[in-house]
């Protein structure tokens, strides 16, 4: 023999032990990282590089901008701060991580072909303030996606420039405002379901409606009788969204617009939940007169990539001349041009409410939706639709048995499954199933929305799921609720393995600490 | 002194045409741990049924409707640095605000507190 191991090692596997006993000096866990505050690192006046002191005496007439302290600003090396922000990254979950099955929200994967479009320095590195004659292609691309949601949508026009779902509600309600002042009509009532989104009553309320609440039949739909028995010569018009916040389609959609329409109302849809149904359902064929839609929830760039989100506004014939300034419109000779209030009258937009914004609108979200829409086609996005609502349908009726489903006998759902705290033991809450999906390595679903549902759990897998991605997950959320019924106590403590466990939000409400200061560092 | 209930867990303790309002013990309950009080302004008239304060939680905010007409006189002050007083004492510390009764013929409209403990009690 002539080798005999001369440095010493070999394999070892231990013997185990209590993982929750094993304390590190450091405060790291393995590589599971622990990290402090930017301002609780480094050594003030450390600088990623160095300056030289000024060589003349500032401008006359500067000097008394000059700085007489140094900059409260944390002093630490470049990699030193590339460190701490990787290691906060490290802390975070992310889409590119695992499934963010949050209903409402839509959080499918964002292809990497828009992130290539969106950056493409013709795009990219305009100015808002370029002749028109220099961006020409920036202009194509907004009216090409303005052609397309006109297309999908089957409405008469659009407003592309709200700035994201909220703002698109604000400008749709302006629309309906301005036609009912141009009627010399003065209706202020804005009528809104308990199944509506959330944010729709307050745009009502933001725009100067009065706010009604309709109520939801056990079924989960509007109350057809009672929404119709509301209309009169008060009332603007009608908030719905569909799908609606608890999963299902309005199947009277058109009857509900029929019957606003008779009583001089108009009709505002939240698109919001768009995904479910582009492709298979036009809008404009349900008598809708205006709907935003979240480019960043239907055509990806969830949540707008972390950036800005957009929501433009389709608009029915009756509120078209209202929307607001500017557009794009093309004309005979093919050339794309942006509408503002000096031409509105030539383009047909004389009664335009307003405007929304500064400029044109979220051009990264253009050039990313028009990518997305591109690159799947009609057909692919018809797809898109269906298989959101196939995975929807397959979390719905993989769970029922050991999760309360409030409408699951009120036929398929649609984008998002909804699951309520009943049935759970007592002392078992909706909370400890989603703190559990953190230790189970999954972001929780959306909980405690909508309010309708008592303990409500709405879970939105997208389309971009695949079966087995899901079956995790269904076998983990299974996993959670069979604890919670067996009184499983570890779940009320649950999550045990994330870098922080159940974190005090009473306290976090009544006693914010929002800004960071250095004697509180000291303690 | 009488304490009268609504039916949407306001209470109103009349002491002459001083009426003083909060929630109760079931409604303080059902909110969870309250965060923030919006307390109406002294010399706010409000009719019975008006929003008349906010209660804040964790996961809601409930408006209070005001059990009976008058003028805001005082506000409980002690909850804007403790709003969990709500919570630990809603029928005596946490009370919300104070108003000057307008019309006494109100009150009859409301529960006493045995009849509120029997409503409650088959919610």
């Amino acid at each position: 023999m002539n080798a005999h191991n001369p440095s010493g090692w070999r394999p070892e596997m231990g013997e185990g032990g209590n993982l929750d006993a094993v304390a590190t000096t450091s405060g790291d866990r393995g590589l599971m990282l622990e990290e402090a505050l930017i301002f609780e690192l480094g050594a003030p006046g450390k600088c990623g590089v160095e300056l030289d002191e000024p060589a003349c005496d500032p401008v006359p007439g500067l000097a008394r901008f000059l700085r007489k302290a140094p900059p409260a600003l944390p002093g630490l090396t470049e990699p030193e701060t590339v460190r701490h922000y990787t290691r906060l990254s490290r802390q975070n979950y992310a889409i590119d991580l695992g499934p963010f099955p949050l209903g409402s929200c839509t959080m499918k994967h964002n292809p990497r072909l828009n992130e290539k479009v969106a950056r493409l320095p013709g795009f990219a590195d305009l100015h808002p303030l370029a002749p028109q004659q220099t961006v020409r292609g920036a202009l194509e691309v907004i009216n090409q996606l303005a052609e397309w949601l006109i297309t999908l949508t089957g409405m008469h026009g659009v407003a592309m420039t709200p700035k994201a779902g909220a703002h698109g509600e604000l400008c749709g309600l302006l629309c309906i405002k301005a036609a009912i002042e141009a009627r010399g009509e003065a209706r202020s009532v804005i009528l809104v379901p308990e199944s509506a989104h959330g944010t729709n009553p307050a745009t009502a309320a933001f725009a100067g409606f009065t706010v009604e609440a309709i109520p939801a039949t056990a079924a989960g739909r509007v109350d057809l009788a009672a929404l119709a028995a509301r209309l009169g010569p008060d009332v603007a018009g009608v908030m719905i969204t569909n799908p609606n916040t608890c999963g299902l389609f309005e199947r009277e959609m058109k009857t509900i617009s029929d019957a606003v329409h008779a009583a001089g109302g108009y009709v505002y849809c939240d698109g919001a939940n768009f995904n479910a149904i582009v492709g298979r359902v036009r809008p404009g064929d349900l008598g809708i007169d205006a709907m935003h839609i979240n480019l960043h929830k239907t055509f990806s760039t969830p949540h707008g990539g972390g950036g800005p989100g957009s929501g433009p506004v389709v608009l029915s014939e009756a509120l078209c001349p209202f929307g607001p300034l500017p557009f794009t419109a093309r004309t005979a000779d093919g050339v794309v041009h942006l509408v503002e209030e000096e031409d509105a009258e030539a383009f047909g937009h004389a009664q335009a409410f307003g405007r929304m914004a500064a400029f044109h609108g979220q051009m990264g979200m253009f050039t990313r939706a028009l990518a997305y829409i591109l690159s799947h086609g009609a057909d692919g996005l018809r797809q898109v639709a269906e298989d959101a609502v196939l995975n929807a349908n397959y979390v719905l009726r993989s769970l029922e048995d050991v999760l309360s489903a409030p409408f699951a006998a009120s036929g398929p759902c649609m984008h998002e499954a909804l699951f309520s705290d009943d049935g759970l033991p007592e002392g078992f809450s909706t909370l400890d199933l989603a703190k559990g999906l953190i230790d189970e390595g999954f972001h929780p679903m959306t909980v405690y929305f909508p309010l309708v549902v008592h303990g409500a759990m709405l879970i939105e897998p997208t389309e971009t799921e695949s079966k087995a991605g899901l079956d995790r997950f269904i076998g983990s959320l299974r996993s959670l609720a069979e604890r919670a019924r067996a009184s499983d106590p570890s779940l009320k403590t649950a999550p045990h393995l994330a870098p922080r466990r159940r974190l005090d939000e009473t306290l976090a409400a009544r006693k914010p600490v929002l800004v960071w200061k250095e004697a509180a560092a000291g303690g | 002194m009488s304490t009268y209930f609504t039916k949407d867990h306001e209470w109103i303790a009349v002491d002459g045409e001083t009426g003083t309002v909060g929630i109760t013990v079931y409604a303080q309950g059902q909110l969870g741990d309250i965060t923030f009080v919006e307390l109406p302004a002294v010399g706010r008239e409000i009719k019975k049924g008006d929003d008349a304060a906010v209660v804040d939680s964790v996961k809601t905010a409930a408006d209070v409707y005001s059990p009976a007409s008058g003028i805001v006189i005082d506000g409980n002050a002690a909850l804007t640095d403790a709003p969990e007083l709500v919570n630990e004492d809603p029928e005596q510390g946490g009370w919300l605000f104070r108003i000057k009764l307008s019309d006494a013929g109100e009150l009859a409209g409301l529960m006493d507190r045995a009849a509120y403990d029997a409503y409650v009690a088959e919610l």
